[in-house]
């Protein structure tokens, strides 16, 4: 579905990645973790061509990210993309949010793209909040109407980016539910976080990322059983400490 | 000139409020067509296209640092000249219309720093989400930056157009009777300027105070709930 193959890019002179190469299944649940500046978020965002990259290739369903005849806006409305902050349009309403793509780039009627947003609010809890504005709506909340406003596009996998780190504890596990609940039902996902318990519970493979380069990119029994790294045993020692 | 008649406010209303009219017509078609141009340029200057960068940025740098009594005299004598060359007939717009067209572009300099600046308050992450919905460049800019850079920029849009309501009296300078130039006119036929450009400065100042109330309303009601 997702095949990174020796991607490597630079700011300036500054290398951001360094020959990055990885895959994920249909099906899959990948979850990339390291520490912050390890090139992560920058990692996924080459998946949907957000971030250019000088070097190697990105192929989603087939498609060549960088290949400039590539319709990247065709392609990216197939790639459902959760964001650190949300990122709902504050100037819309939940329920516009949830239909404007589908409208725009999908070319749905206003009543099919309502119903499907409405479904998919309703799915993540909030159909009661249908008529209010982003701003109006708790972190959790809003991070559950960007991922359903994703999967109103159908698309063929998701893209996690950092989806819990802007969120107040108590709000980090009625986002995870929602994509427990996706990874359980088959949905292609690749997930920048530092939630092991999620990783624990839904991954199958789990990346490690260092400096910009793939250290360790393990099955996930293996990846919390013995990683091979140092520099990932040490990464877990940390964070698994509490 | 022993006492204040203002019997002449009386006697010429009619002659002044077309006046005001005239003035609130160029106000308002120097707003829109200026918004319209502006931001236009500030996607321009945004832009990664080298020479449309440079095009905006000189179009705005020009036009802000020519007084606009000289542009609005410029425009008047080259805009029939030029539209003789293309269309190879002498066109005599006249004053009047020459102010609409002089107004519309010169206002569109300083409405497009507003809009550049209200484009740039967009957090980069906004533009992002759009295009991660599959938007193009076109529709992520018309669905979602333009319409909150529009809405966190309207204060300053507006205060522009009151400085724009106000300086459409500089037209006087090419004879066409806007509300300034109404009451000039007959200052020099009835001689009573202390009432006449008393009366006009109340009215600026009640309109103008008016829309800077409006303003401040404004500011504190269609903030974006972030």
């Amino acid at each position: 579905m997702i095949e990174i193959k020796n991607v490597s890019k630079w700011y300036g002179s500054f290398q951001v990645l360094t020959d990055c190469t990885t895959q994920v299944s249909k099906s899959e649940v990948v979850v990339v973790c390291g520490p912050s500046g390890s090139g992560k978020s920058t990692l996924i965002k080459c998946v949907n061509g957000l971030e250019p990259f000088q070097k190697g290739s990105v192929v989603v369903d087939g498609i060549a990210v960088e290949a400039p005849k590539t319709n990247l806006p065709k392609l990216r409305a197939r790639v459902g993309m959760v964001f650190q902050n949300f990122e709902l349009f504050p100037h819309m309403t939940i329920t516009d949010n949830l239909v404007i793509a589908q409208i725009k780039v999908l070319g749905r009627s206003r009543e099919e793209a309502e119903d499907k947003g409405l479904k998919l609010l309703d799915r993540v809890g909030l159909k009661s909040q249908a008529a209010k504005f982003p701003g109006q709506l708790s972190g959790g909340q809003q991070q559950r109407v960007a991922i359903a406003r994703a999967l109103a596009m159908d698309p063929i996998c998701m893209l996690f980016d950092e989806p819990t780190s802007a969120l107040d504890p108590e709000m980090i596990n009625e986002v995870l539910d929602v994509m427990v609940q996706l990874a359980h039902e088959g949905m292609t996902m690749m997930c920048v976080t530092h939630e092991m318990g999620f990783a624990r519970k839904v991954a199958h493979r789990v990346i490690f990322m260092d400096r910009g380069a793939i250290v360790e990119d393990a099955a996930k029994e293996e990846f919390f059983g013995q990683p091979r790294s140092e520099r990932a045993q040490s990464f877990l020692a940390k964070i698994l400490q509490h | 000139m022993s006492d204040f008649d203002f019997s002449v406010i009386t006697a010429n209303w009619a002659f002044l409020a077309q006046g005001l009219r005239y003035t609130l017509q160029v106000t308002i078609t120097a707003m829109i067509g200026g918004i319209l141009i502006g931001t236009v340029l500030a996607l321009m200057r945004l832009s990664s296209i080298t020479p449309l960068q440079w095009f905006a940025a000189g179009y705005v740098n020009i036009f802000r640092s020519v007084p606009l009594v000289q542009v609005i005299l410029a425009f008047y004598l080259i805009l029939p000249l030029v539209l003789q060359m293309v269309t190879g007939k002498q066109m005599p717009i006249g004053a009047a219309n020459s102010a609409y067209f002089t107004f519309t572009i010169f206002e569109a300099a300083y409405y497009s720093e507003i809009m550049r600046s209200g484009i740039q308050s967009v957090p980069r992450g906004q533009v992002a989400a759009g295009y991660a919905m599959g938007f193009t460049y076109g529709q992520t800019m018309r669905f979602v930056v333009l319409p909150q850079a529009f809405r966190n920029m309207l204060p300053v849009l507006l205060t522009q157009t009151i400085i724009l309501f106000q300086d459409v009296s500089l037209v006087y300078a090419i004879g066409a009777t806007d509300f300034f130039g109404a009451a000039d006119k007959i200052t020099q036929r009835d001689l009573r300027p202390v009432e006449m450009y008393t009366t006009v400065a109340v009215v600026y100042f009640i309109i103008c105070f008016t829309l800077s109330r409006l303003v401040k309303w404004l500011q504190s009601h269609i903030a974006i709930i972030r």
